[in-house]
């Protein structure tokens, strides 16, 4: 077993901020066309974390031009080339897919208040 | 010297890399090797002409007589696994020689053998891919598996008919597997996709002579 995690351990990374169904989050993705890359970003709160190892994916959505998004990323594809956690989400559940069938303001995940934040 | 692309090995289960472009790809994690050359067999005297090749130690106490003396009298190590690949011409070979990870490289296209996990006693469906009968409107009769032929004449079932009955645990080969990477230090080569047997078995990886990518 711990040869398979050998294999994996080099391609994951360790610089991941620790983020949680509910957060919103910033994910810089490399885009490749031709030989040129660019970098685009995918924004949006995080509705499911699942897998292990180097298998585990994460599913952002959001509201795009009214129409609800959704993307899953495996999290340790070198195609990522950041995740920035933007704020905490106050859930109670770890798959959002309540979500999806909610518009409006019911389709927002309330902010998680910390000390960090009411000083702001 | 010509060396033989052919190494045993133990498969440790599946995993995921990413390539180049960050493409995830599913692969088959062996530990392969280092095997020893045990025997050389040649048409001569055996009627054909192969390698025998042998894979991890084992204690001469747990061999019996003849496989002991095999090694005794090769002057190698007991082995706990031997397995055979036939080759046109034995010149190249003498006993002793060590297969090491590295006759593979990435981009070689093998064939994977090995013993298919055991699926049980397995109805007709399962085992040889017949359609059953129908789900729904009004059939009482859902996966069995049909006529087993005509009456009076032959009176009889043939034999050979296929029926229900143990299925897997077999030797099957994967053939056309691509190698993504090979480890000398660890003796881990990973395979693109999926290889038959459980996580442990014993597996014999052997070129095909072809090569993909660049």
């Amino acid at each position: 077993m711990s040869k398979l995690l050998d294999i994996e351990k080099k391609y994951i990374k360790e610089d991941i901020p620790d983020f949680q169904s509910g957060d919103i989050i910033k994910v810089h993705i490399k885009v490749g066309e031709g030989k040129t890359s660019r970098t685009q970003i995918f924004q949006g709160t995080v509705i499911r974390r699942r897998g292990a190892g180097i298998n585990k994916t994460f599913t952002l959505r959001k509201i795009s031009y009214g129409i609800g998004v959704e993307r899953t990323f495996p999290l340790y594809s070198p195609v990522i080339e950041k995740i920035e956690l933007l704020s905490k989400g106050k859930v109670r559940r770890a798959k959002l897919y309540y979500l999806r069938k909610r518009t409006g303001k019911k389709a927002k995940v309330r902010k998680k208040v910390t000390i960090k934040n009411m000083t702001k | 010297m010509n060396v033989i692309k052919a190494i045993i090995g133990k498969k440790l289960g599946m995993t995921s890399i990413y390539d180049e472009n960050g493409k995830a790809i599913a692969v088959t994690a062996i530990e392969a090797g280092p095997c020893i050359i045990t025997q050389i067999k040649i048409d001569r005297i055996d009627g054909y002409n192969a390698i025998q090749i042998g894979f991890g130690d084992v204690k001469a106490k747990k061999l019996n007589k003849p496989i002991k003396q095999h090694f005794k009298n090769k002057g190698i190590k007991p082995k706990k696994v031997l397995m055979e690949v036939r080759v046109n011409n034995t010149k190249d070979f003498k006993v002793g020689d060590i297969i090491k990870t590295s006759v593979f490289e990435k981009g070689d296209v093998v064939k994977v053998t090995a013993i298919s996990k055991g699926k049980g006693f397995t109805g007709a469906m399962k085992r040889y891919g017949f359609s059953g009968q129908p789900a729904s409107h009004g059939a009482q009769y859902h996966r069995a598996l049909g006529s087993t032929g005509a009456s009076s004449y032959p009176s009889r079932v043939f034999k050979g008919k296929k029926m229900a009955g143990r299925h897997g645990y077999k030797k099957v080969s994967a053939l056309g597997l691509e190698v993504v990477e090979v480890n000398e230090e660890s003796n881990v080569i990973l395979v693109k996709g999926s290889v038959p047997g459980t996580k442990g078995r014993i597996v014999l990886i052997q070129d095909m002579g072809k090569r993909r990518g660049k």
